[in-house]
């Protein structure tokens, strides 16, 4: 038994901090995702972290990726979290492990290479209604006509809609399920990104107009996978709220240390400790199951499931509190736009609803304990 | 990370099973004092009484990981606690192992180990309980004895024990409180001493004060050096610290939930579904903290916060599961044992009105978030 990184991973995670602490420190996140006319991250920092391998970590090393598994990737974004790194590497990341699921030989050639070396922005676009994705919810249309598949419909809510090259893209044809690898150059799409609250993170909306695809780039599909999916996409996703809510948690402990009211640093007050204290137990909570449903997706499938609702179930919660109380404790200041307060609870409000909430998790959870 | 156990800790957990299965046959009755006298002699002839102490003074000599096993297992076998003199075990022996004589260790180790009587402990005073380093019991040295007055209180078990483990104050330092304490051991008969017991709002009485007056006290009964009292009590033990058994034993309290939950036709009611998912979630949060607490202990490495973070979990665990289990009861939930709505024999209504003595005791929850803001989020003491 070892609930601890390897060596390994913590020179990964020691690399992956002095890049961000060196190339994209607040005041470049803010440039970068404040920029009028911008794409919400820089292509610069894409280039220079597709070379450090971050792109491809979880793709095989037979197609140009690092073969490293789920805990390694919770490492990487725990990192990004914590800088509010401005990047489709998320939602580029969970495209990658969606083929890894389910795609054939075809799709796997044609596509890992591209998203591990970075020369394609990969995003799953799997969600069409606010509400939680699910199989369910998948309404987009595929059409058999000959060998090829017809797409009609849309995909909303899907990250950096805008930016990406590739939608992997589940949809409902005459055999039930499919997922679809769509090039954002293909005839009849149309993508757009929704301004949002949080300018590190991009949301918007694709439209499939009669989208004609070849046979061989759309995989076979069932829910179990597609659950699997979005089993994998939710815990990359918690792994990210660990270390923003860390970095948010961090932030007001060094501000309560140097802001002096009836002269001491507020700090000392049981009003400002005790609810930061509470902040630290609730993601010290959550980070243990999402470390767990990290390893469990690699080397425990059957019971990743309810941990990962789990792990997201309380990190949308207690992030959500922690983004609050991180504002609020800093008084007046933590209204305004120069302090970095806001950024954090904003990357929870965004944070809380995708993949699905706590009332969505916990609702899984009693599920899958036998209520 | 890797959550799999090595063949020879495969091989112990077998062991322990077997062990279980045939001592715990079903129909024995665990209350039966013949049942438990066999069970404690048999568990210490494994020894598994002391399982980490070292095996020169009568433990197990066992390891971290193995020690872990042993509690889950036996916490899932719901066995009787190994071992009669629970305080004894927990922190009078280490406390003995690390800072005791040759002779207080022969004298005080096989009795703890054999669960031949009980131990309380004489911390919290009326005016200092959760800043106990400024504790007043005084002992003023005469000759070869100390000379101990004053007060102690919340002294858990103090009327059927035969010994005390005890902080008093040798000296005053204007610059470290914690100097001018000093660790004791009293016999609980010796004259000047008067135990109170205090009637708790469950309506018992575990705890009680204990009043001193001139106690005379031979000095080979200290533990310790003078004022060295403070660090024989906080030294860092080497036992396991992942709150397994805590956690198995909030597990049940989870099953218990859900099945009340059903027997009182609400587990189709969404806020139910999700507090009751919520509580499971905490509960496996902790039993990971532990986890991960555990494979530093076993590494090596200084304890984080992990464990003053399972404890406010499982304090306010504590609060919310005997509280929900309550509302789920309705108008039954005031009710108590003895009364026929009520479920489960009165067991909610026990927790709903027994939490203090886990929640309180050992630290309340404001202090503990006081240590976790001062010494791992690095906010200035109060």
């Amino acid at each position: 038994m070892n609930f601890g990184f390897t060596e390994e991973q913590e020179l990964l995670r020691a690399e992956v901090r002095k890049w961000l602490d060196e190339n994209c420190p607040m005041d470049e996140v803010r440039a970068v995702s404040e920029a009028e006319d911008g794409e919400g991250f820089s292509r610069d920092h894409w280039k220079a972290i597709a070379e450090l391998g971050w792109l491809g970590l979880v793709v095989p090393e037979e197609h140009g990726g690092a073969g490293l598994g789920q805990v390694d990737l919770v490492v990487l974004l725990e990192e990004t979290g914590r800088s509010l790194f401005p990047s489709p590497l998320l939602s580029h990341t969970v495209a990658a492990g969606a083929l890894l699921t389910v795609a054939g030989d075809a799709q796997r050639t044609r596509w890992l290479p591209a998203l591990a070396d970075g020369s394609a922005i990969g995003t799953l676009a799997v969600q069409e209604e606010p509400a939680a994705p699910g199989p369910d919810g998948v309404r987009l249309e595929g059409v058999a006509d000959g060998d090829d598949v017809i797409l009609r419909g849309q995909k909303r809510f899907v990250p950096h809609a805008a930016a990406a090259d590739l939608f992997v893209a589940p949809f409902r044809g005459g055999d039930g399920l499919a997922l679809a690898c769509v090039p954002a150059d293909a005839p009849g799409v149309r993508a757009e990104d929704w301004p949002g609250m949080d300018l590190t993170k991009r949301l918007g909306r694709v439209s499939f107009d009669g989208v004609r695809l070849p046979a061989d780039a759309v995989a076979p599909l069932d829910e179990a996978s597609l659950q699997r999916i979005l089993d994998l996409g939710t815990t990359a996703l918690t792994a990210e709220m660990v270390g923003a809510a860390e970095g948010a948690v961090a932030l007001t402990a060094e501000f309560a240390k140097q802001r002096i009211q009836f002269g001491s640093p507020i700090g000392r007050y049981q009003g400002v400790k005790h609810p930061l204290a509470e902040m630290h137990v609730d993601v010290e909570s959550f980070k243990s199951l999402v470390y767990y449903a990290a390893w469990c997706l690699d080397e425990s499938p059957d019971e990743a499931p309810r941990y990962v609702s789990m792990a997201k179930a309380l990190a949308s919660e207690a992030f959500a509190r922690i983004g609050i109380d991180a504002v609020q404790l800093h008084g007046a200041v933590g209204y305004t736009w120069e302090f970095d307060a806001h950024l954090y609870l904003k990357r929870s409000k965004w944070a809380r609803p995708m993949f699905g909430d706590s009332e969505f998790h916990y609702e899984r959870v009693a599920r899958l304990g036998g209520l | 990370m890797d959550f799999t156990l090595t063949a020879e800790e495969e091989a112990f957990r077998d062991e322990v099973r077997a062990f279980l299965a045939e001592q715990l046959a079903p129909g024995v009755d665990k209350a039966d004092p013949g049942f438990l006298a066999g069970w404690h002699r048999a568990v210490r002839e494994k020894r598994w009484v002391g399982f980490s102490w070292p095996r020169e003074v009568g433990g197990g000599g066992g390891s971290l990981m193995e020690q872990a096993i042993l509690k889950e297992e036996m916490a899932k076998a719901r066995a009787p606690s190994l071992g009669s003199c629970f305080m004894g075990l927990a922190w009078v022996g280490p406390a003995l192992i690390a800072y005791g004589t040759e002779e207080q260790k022969q004298k005080f180790i096989p009795d703890i180990l054999d669960g031949k009587y009980q131990w309380c402990t004489g911390y919290s005073e009326p005016d200092y309980g959760s800043d106990l380093g400024s504790l007043q019991c005084r002992a003023v040295r005469e000759g070869d004895e100390y000379v101990v007055t004053g007060q102690k209180i919340w002294t858990s078990i103090a009327m059927w024990s035969k010994w005390i483990i005890l902080l008093v104050r040798t000296s005053l330092h204007e610059d470290d409180k914690h100097k001018g304490i000093t660790c004791l051991l009293v016999e609980m008969d010796s004259p000047g001493i008067d135990v109170r017991p205090i009637r708790n709002m469950g309506g018992g009485a575990m705890f009680a004060e204990v009043f001193f007056d001139g106690v005379r006290v031979p000095v080979e009964n200290r533990l310790g050096e003078e004022g060295q009292g403070w660090r024989v009590t906080i030294t860092a033990l080497a036992h396991e610290r992942s709150g397994i058994a805590e956690v198995e034993s909030l597990l049940r309290g989870l099953e218990g939930l859900k099945a009340l939950a059903a027997e009182t036709g609400r587990a189709e009611e969404p806020a139910v579904r999700q507090r009751i998912a919520r509580v499971e979630t905490r509960i496996q949060a902790m039993r990971l903290n532990g986890l991960r607490a555990l494979t530093r202990q076993i590494r090596g490495e200084p304890l984080g916060s992990e464990t003053s973070v399972n404890k406010l979990t499982r304090a306010n665990l504590e609060v919310e599961m005997g509280d929900f289990a309550l509302e789920l009861q309705g108008a039954a939930g005031p009710l108590v044992a003895g009364a026929e709505p009520v479920a489960d024999g009165g067991r909610w209504q026990r927790m709903a009105l027994g939490w203090p003595e886990v929640v309180i005791g050992g630290g309340t929850p404001n202090i503990q978030k006081n240590i976790i803001a001062e010494r791992i989020l690095g906010l200035p003491k109060d």
